[in-house]
């Protein structure tokens, strides 16, 4: 469940990613970096998911 | 739009398209009480509920049209197009709220299940036996879900406006439809319309994000091309100035905590089949979240186009109606509008199963049978919408917006009593009350003293007012809750020493 503290960290600390470059496919990093954790946090649900004690 | 004639300004091809799918989930609407039906549908399981029986992919397309409102795709762009980079705060806000939902909500879908509950302050109430704790529960509820759903209708509005309709009649007209078909099928309506208006807004959505920036050059573009607006404006930009970080960072986590404490929320979750469907739903639904993103995008591509409105909520009603022909710009008004068909449903109806469960049964009617239950619900449902309605026709828009604001604020502070009990037993339930009684009083004051503003400067720095209320909440009933429970052990201990 440790790992869900990730998205909070990652999001939260917005000095992180108030930036504008690196740039990727014309998004700045501020806008592509916030989308690239959606992806991560649904990896991370999962990875959750598997190795909860049952 | 000055013309005076009657008519004269309507857009043809975009209403026939538009009527169309609003005719179709008409049809699914009343449809609907006939789906997995039960063997009566006179118990507030199943009007209210559904059956408690929805797997993991209808619950995703319930909760995922229930979360992401129609109002969401007006408001998000529209703050995105005025603000910049500080509307994204809603991107932070719904992916950080599925670690909550998966942490949460299983273990308190669980705790519904084995008693019977429908409502949160029906869990409230079986966890602590505390009256005044219920009924603070269920009128923050009812009253903080109140004008999110006047804000679903202001959605339908919107896109009615767009296409050149004037007055009131079509408005009511899509409110009765909804009103009717809620009352017959309950639960089950939006659940089945859920999957049109998913599928309708997907299909606008990639559209949008698709052709609208290759007809503006690309995304490289849109992005340079709303910096240089905001640049002439003089007011938002690309990247938020280092005095909006903690407000952007606080309006996240607070409306993510708030976000499932809502009726309409917390019916899609009660409604689901196990612990295991909200697990699941939790790592499928940021689907949703990624289309969130995008929508956002439109603000931006909006000030790219040279998009001009009086009112910013007009923007992506006037972004569609300018770069696509008219039947496609009818299409993606529908599913805006059948979009806040769903989540007006729902909160109805969570709104209803509180003011049954929790007030009507507790207090007025306590021999309520299960089918006088699903009586007083479904005419309550009606009740909550009209009052909606109401408030849209007679009121000024800005009222809505405003207690909607209010709202997020107020359902934060019910988090204490419907989360801390899952983890610890520590906390009493006269302790909560005073935390939440402090929350309420204190993060409303505070709102209105601020001039109706989201954001109170704490020692120079912008803090979200419903987070910081949620953490006076916390500190009150902590400290009760030390100062209660010492006095019940002192009184245990001399109990025992006779």
């Amino acid at each position: 469940m440790w790992l869900l503290v990730l998205p909070f960290i990652g999001l939260l600390w917005v000095p992180f990613y108030n930036h504008p470059t690196p740039e990727l496919f014309g998004f700045p990093f501020f806008y592509w970096y916030q989308l690239a954790w959606v992806p991560v946090t649904s990896l991370l649900l999962w990875l959750a998911y598997r190795r909860r004690p049952r | 739009m000055s013309g005076s004639i009657p008519g004269a300004n309507i857009h043809w091809p975009a209403l026939i398209v538009f009527v169309a799918p609003f005719g179709l989930v008409t049809v699914m609407g009343f449809v609907a009480a006939r789906w997995r039906r039960p063997s009566s549908m006179a118990h507030l399981d199943e009007w209210g509920l559904g059956g408690r029986q929805f797997g993991t992919w209808i619950t995703w397309f319930l909760v995922g049209g229930d979360f992401y409102t129609a109002y969401t795709i007006i408001a998000v762009p529209a703050l995105v197009y005025a603000a910049g980079a500080y509307g994204f705060f809603a991107l932070p806000y719904t992916i950080i709220v599925y670690p909550l939902v998966f942490a949460i909500m299983p273990r308190l879908w669980e705790e519904a299940k084995r008693h019977g509950h429908v409502t949160a302050a029906d869990v409230v109430h079986g966890r602590y036996r505390y009256r005044p704790l219920e009924l603070a529960v269920a009128l923050t509820g009812i009253i903080a879900v109140m004008p999110y759903i006047a804000l679903q209708l202001l959605g339908i509005q919107t896109v009615i406006e767009a296409m050149g309709l004037k007055g009131e009649i079509p408005l009511v007209a899509a409110f009765l439809i909804l009103a009717i078909y809620t009352y017959s099928s309950g639960l089950r309506a939006p659940a089945l319309i859920a999957f049109v208006k998913d599928g309708l807004i997907y299909v606008v959505v990639l559209t949008a994000v698709a052709a609208i920036p290759m007809r503006l050059g690309g995304y490289g573009a849109v992005f340079h091309a709303a910096g240089t607006a905001f640049a002439a404006k003089g007011a938002g930009g690309l990247l938020l100035r280092p005095a909006q970080m903690l407000p952007f960072a606080t309006l996240a986590l607070g409306s993510a905590m708030a976000a499932f404490m809502y009726p309409h929320t917390i019916t899609g979750i009660f409604a689901s089949s196990s612990a295991d469907t909200i697990r699941k739903n939790a790592i499928l639904l940021p689907a949703y979240t990624v289309l969130l993103g995008l929508i956002a995008l439109l603000g931006y591509m909006a000030l790219a186009a040279g998009v001009k409105v009086a009112n910013a909520t007009q923007v992506v009603p006037a972004l569609f109606a300018m770069i696509f022909p008219g039947w496609f710009a009818g299409f993606a008004f529908a599913a805006i509008a059948i979009g806040a068909l769903v989540p007006a449903a729902v909160m109805s109806i969570g709104a209803a199963n509180l003011f049954t469960r929790n007030i009507w049964k507790r207090y007025i009617n306590p021999g309520a049978t299960a089918a006088g239950e699903a009586q007083v619900a479904k005419i309550v449902s009606l009740a909550v919408k009209l009052g909606a309605l109401l408030f849209i026709v007679f009121l000024p828009t800005q009222y809505a917006i405003d207690l909607q604001l209010l709202g997020g604020l107020w359902i934060l502070q019910t988090f204490p009593a419907v989360v801390l009990g899952l983890f610890t037993g520590w906390f009493c339930a006269p302790a909560l009350f005073l935390g939440w009684a402090v929350g309420i009083g204190g993060g409303s004051w505070v709102v209105f003293a601020d001039g109706l503003k989201p954001v109170h400067s704490v020692m120079g720095h912008g803090v979200y007012v419903g987070l910081l209320a949620l953490v006076v909440n916390l500190a009150v009933a902590a400290l009760a809750n030390l100062v209660l429970r010492g006095g019940r052990e002192t009184r245990l201990e001399t109990m025992n020493s006779f």
